[in-house]
């Protein structure tokens, strides 16, 4: 039968010729091979990236870390389905779900909102399945931004307050919202 | 030898010692950097301009390292091992003839440390005193892996050594001297066309540096050393200066390797057409004799300089090129082909002599 591939050799077991036998010819091969990497690394561009100078930019479908988006009039766009937690094959995501109170229409944007969303970064895979099972849009995985490196586990749940888009509060009455005073402290302590 | 003199002579001495230091530690720099470009890598360039103050930065290093000492091992050979390998790294530079003579009214000052008439001898003899640091500081580690790496060094040192023995007799044949200064000077004489060993010694050249890197336990005959085998070999215990003291002392090796094979084949010192320069600057440019003397002995200095410099990158070289061999292979290769191929050369040297087609 033909080989399918050209892969497979003929395992031949001959004696090594004198040339083979005396080591040097086959030194002299490698040693050149060697000497012209020796003067590429002079001559073509370096591949090393020189990392704390120059950082390798990110593909722009990377998936890294994991941001709460708010719509365009600044209200957090999440209404705490639990989808994202269901898709998650990891497990990561949890959430608590809470009612809209009146006033607070400005805040959320649905009548349900997630009171807590936690990722546990140690155990998100960052597969981005939370982001396609999101019916609000409204988490989304950045393609700029990584889960920092950090000394305490706890230190890698990620609560509402590293999640969430920030917007600050003097900025939002520029997006046409109005926020009572109330409303601006909760929003400071809530981002704080 | 008058007092001046001797005083010269003391800090020619002097600067042997600091020279071969100063080798040894911009070794471990240029060890890293043909590494890195023989590797299509870019190598250490952080401290100072073109990481030129790396080995600085190693030496602090080292030094403000943990002091270890393994349980249950002799503490005095254990701190005697990398001290002797030390010693003896550094005592064999001293008979190495690094240029002729400088001359300034009548003092003379030979560019050499010591001369004495068996400098080749004394360079044997304290390379063969160099295993002994490798062997007492890996048995006073009392680790089985340290104790297999002392063993094969002793080993391999014993084997290699006869071989290399054998490939300089062919020169000693033709010198007729032991003198390291005597064979520079054979290998060059004013007035006739004169070549230097490697063209009469090709043979003995190839087992000479084989054995050179197997006595300097380089790659690809570090089977002492051997990190995927025995961790770090004999030094696998030793941590802090210890650690860098052998690891010194291979570099200071293979400087003095080097600088035994540019003066044994490859002239030393000398350069071609230096008489003729030395002539064409007394009578063309109007220069006393010595001063022309001087002048082409700081050229041969900075000659065999560049010879040695070769040799250590070479030694480079082959390190980043060639895999290790296995230890049969070693041995093997020492026994049944360096040992009959040297004294095979032997023969072939006397029988060329004897019809006179070298001499």
């Amino acid at each position: 039968m033909e080989s399918l591939s050209k892969r497979a050799k003929v395992l031949e077991k001959k004696p090594m010729t004198f040339a083979e036998r005396a080591y040097l010819p086959a030194i002299f091969q490698g040693l050149t091979i060697t000497m012209r990497h020796f003067f590429r690394a002079a001559t073509k561009k370096q591949i090393t990236v020189r990392y704390p100078d120059e950082t390798r930019p990110f593909s722009p479908v990377f998936r890294g870390l994991h941001v709460l988006k708010r719509d365009e009039a600044g209200r957090e766009r999440c209404t705490a389905c639990g989808l994202c937690a269901v898709a998650c094959p990891a497990e990561a995501i949890t959430m608590v779900a809470g009612e809209r109170k009146k006033g607070e229409e400005n805040l959320y944007r649905e009548e349900k909102y997630a009171v807590s969303y936690e990722i546990n970064m140690l155990r998100c895979i960052f597969c981005g399945l939370c982001e396609e099972a999101c019916p609000k849009a409204a988490v989304y995985l950045q393609a700029d931004k990584m889960a920092p490196p950090r000394f305490e586990r706890d230190e890698f749940i990620y609560g509402k307050d590293r999640l969430v888009e920030p917007v600050t509060p003097d900025n939002r009455s520029k997006r046409g919202i109005q926020l009572t005073p109330e409303q601006a402290d909760k929003l400071r302590a809530q981002l704080a | 030898m008058t007092l001046p003199a001797l005083g010269w002579q003391g800090l020619v001495v002097l600067a042997t010692f600091g020279i071969s230091l100063l080798i040894a530690t911009y070794c471990t720099y240029a060890e890293r950097v043909i590494a890195a470009f023989l590797q299509d890598r870019v190598g250490p360039d952080r401290a100072g301009p073109f990481g030129l103050l790396q080995p600085l930065a190693d030496a602090v290093k080292l030094f403000t390292k943990e002091e270890f000492f393994p349980a249950g091992a002799n503490r005095a050979l254990f701190v005697f091992g990398p001290c002797l390998a030390m010693v003896t790294a550094l005592m064999s530079s001293a008979v190495i003839p690094f240029g002729n003579f400088l001359q300034f009214g009548d003092t003379i000052i030979h560019l050499q440390g010591i001369e004495i008439n068996v400098g080749m001898l004394y360079v044997f003899g304290i390379v063969s005193l160099g295993v002994y640091g490798i062997m007492i500081g890996g048995w006073a580690s009392n680790n089985k892996f340290s104790l297999l790496g002392a063993i094969r060094a002793a080993s391999q040192n014993i084997s290699y050594e006869i071989a290399m023995g054998l490939a300089l007799i062919a020169v000693l044949m033709m010198s007729g001297t032991l003198s390291l200064r005597e064979i520079t000077l054979q290998q060059s004489v004013a007035g006739e066309w004169h070549f230097w060993n490697i063209a009469k010694q090709p043979l003995g050249f190839i087992i000479f540096i084989v054995c050179a890197f197997a006595e300097t336990n380089r790659t690809p005959f570090d089977l002492p050393e051997c990190e995927t085998e025995l961790i770090g070999g004999y030094h696998t215990e030793y941590s802090s200066m210890k650690m860098g003291l052998y690891l010194f002392a291979e570099y200071i090796n293979v400087f003095v390797a080097s600088a035994v094979m540019s003066v044994l084949y490859f002239g030393g010192f000398n350069f071609p057409f230096q008489y003729e320069l030395r002539d064409w600057l007394v009578s063309s440019r109007g220069l006393e004799l010595v001063t022309a003397q001087n002048i082409i002995t700081i050229l041969g200095l900075v000659g065999l300089f560049a010879k040695i410099f070769g040799f250590i990158f070479f030694f480079m070289w082959v390190r980043w090129t060639l895999p290790r061999f296995r230890y049969d292979q070693l041995m093997r290769l020492g026994w049944t082909i360096l040992i009959p191929l040297a004294i095979f050369n032997i023969m072939l040297t006397g029988g060329l002599i004897t019809f006179g087609v070298i001499k």
